[in-house]
């Protein structure tokens, strides 16, 4: 519950804010809301896809199993948080010009990698109930490692969209190839020595 | 040479001081209330009380809902790599530079090369207020209302030989002073240049200030070119060198992404930007789109220099 109420706390900043900012010209975002409320909204993303790849890392090291039960609140907050970072580039940045919104997909490699993105997550949105859990046994696992692709895309999806500064998506995907190297040590590690 | 006759604006395009008064009138009524109920700033209240930044100039090629752009907006959102990369960065690690003294190295193809302290430009300039339109490549706007002085003045003195055909500018390279040079984001030191021709066109400025006052460091003290018909980066900032040479001068950014931003870089809705629409804008301040103008509204002025090239190859 408590987890709950802090992941809700950055979008309803992120949104309050950017409202605040357009209908009552106040500065909470600076002097360009909706570019900014954009980024901030699509930064909090990847932190969030970051978090649920750390549970497993997390419990590794320190033993705390009680923490994969969040893995899944993380990773539906992570998907509503993509959801209102698209609602903030295709109804406030363009403003839902369609004819701009298709050239942008279509001519844009990083808008395209984002819709990818978005896109793969809904299955793992679809099957994230126990029922599905269930029903897909050992393929729910494998279907869910599709959020490994999801989280390179989202950093490629990012340094592609900034203009020169690479700074901040390098330092995600130092994170995110921290987080991947783990698991490599790990699987080489525990693998049997060849007889 | 072929000067041009600076672009006649019609009366009904000057904003009447009245209207500037009446405004402040409200701001103050209004301000007064609001400190009367402790939430209005103090920068805003010294708006009121005649202390603050005041929009005046003569309008040049404003379109008929322009306003100038809020002081915080056009001192805090400015694109000026030499302090950081962020919009906000400017404002914030210029606040020690000192722009004085400033001497520019004014050399290459003119008959009186010299090195110029600023006052020498000042002391004969004819300095004016002018409003101009603002377009940033990233497809954001502004209206800023500067004070400066016309190029063509520094080049007529310096009486560019026959061979001269462009303009190349150098912003200041100094790493201690401008802390964004330590980052190699780009090429420094900032290099920038212009036809010859587009260099002694009237609407070409010198800036020296913004609404009434001396420039602010973040916005490229103490000397800055604007040439309101081309992106945002073709305006170089912090001018240290104006060169006279015979070949189109590097330009930074093109240096940095050359299909990305070309030499002319003339503000043109057709044309787009690998990663976005340049059809559009975003006027900072308001929410709803605005269109992109050709020459960023100054075609019936600056459009003759460009006949018979084709602006999608020479973008």
């Amino acid at each position: 519950m408590l987890l709950i109420v802090a992941l809700c706390i950055p979008p309803v900043l992120g949104i309050a804010g950017v409202a605040s900012d357009i209908l009552a010209h106040t500065r909470y975002f600076g002097s360009n809301p909706v570019k900014e409320v954009e980024h901030f909204l699509g930064r909090w993303t990847l932190r969030l896809i970051f978090a649920t790849l750390t549970i497993t890392p997390l419990r590794q090291i320190s033993g705390w199993n009680w923490l994969a039960k969040h893995r899944r609140t993380l990773g539906l907050f992570a998907f509503a948080y993509l959801t209102l970072h698209w609602i903030a580039y295709a109804f406030l940045d363009v403003q839902l010009d369609w004819g701009e919104l298709k050239k942008d997909l279509l001519k844009r490699p990083y808008i395209f990698l984002g819709m990818t993105a978005l896109l793969l997550m809904i299955p793992l949105v679809i099957t994230s109930t126990k029922a599905m859990i269930r029903r897909l046994g050992r393929n729910w696992t494998k279907l869910h490692r599709l959020i490994y692709i999801i989280a390179i895309l989202g950093v490629i999806h990012y340094s592609m969209a900034v203009k020169k500064d690479l700074t901040d998506p390098l330092t995600y995907g130092a994170v995110l190839l921290v987080l991947y190297g783990w698991r490599i040590y790990r699987a080489t590690r525990s693998r049997p020595a060849p007889a | 040479m072929h000067i041009r006759r600076a672009p006649d604006v019609p009366s009904s395009e000057i904003t009447k001081e009245d209207h500037y008064l009446n405004r402040r009138e409200w701001i103050a009524a209004a301000v007064a209330a609001g400190a009367a109920a402790g939430f209005v700033p103090q920068t805003l209240q010294a708006l009121a009380q005649g202390q603050g930044p005041v929009a005046t100039g003569t309008p040049y090629g404003l379109q008929k809902d322009d306003k100038p752009t809020p002081w915080e907006d056009v001192t805090g959102y400015n694109n000026f790599y030499e302090f950081g990369t962020a919009k906000e960065d400017p404002a914030q690690y210029a606040k020690g530079f000192k722009p004085k003294p400033w001497t520019v190295k004014v050399d290459g193809m003119v008959k009186n090369a010299a090195d110029y302290q600023l006052e020498d430009f000042l002391k004969p300039a004819k300095i004016e207020d002018r409003i101009y339109r603002h377009r940033c490549v990233e497809a954001w706007s502004m209206v800023i209302p500067w004070r400066g002085f016309s190029l063509s003045d520094i080049l007529k003195r310096a009486e560019p030989t026959s061979q001269a055909k462009f303009v190349e500018f150098t912003t200041l390279f100094d790493p201690r002073r401008m802390p964004g040079q330590t980052m190699r984001v780009l090429d420094w030191p900032y290099v920038e240049g212009l036809r010859l021709d587009e260099a002694m066109h009237p609407l070409a400025l010198m800036v020296t200030g913004v609404y009434g006052r001396d420039l602010p460091n973040q916005n490229g003290a103490p000397l800055r070119l604007h040439v309101p018909w081309k992106y945002g980066f073709k305006s170089v900032k912090s001018i240290v060198r104006i060169r006279l040479v015979d070949k189109q001068p590097r330009n930074t950014w093109n240096l940095s992404a050359p299909d990305e931003y070309g030499f002319y870089s003339n503000v043109n809705p057709e044309v787009d930007h690998p990663r976005w629409t340049q059809a559009t804008e975003r006027r900072i301040g308001e929410f709803s789109k605005r269109k992109t103008l050709m020459f960023n509204g100054y075609a019936d002025q600056v459009a003759s220099m460009y006949t018979g090239m084709d602006l999608r190859k020479n973008y």
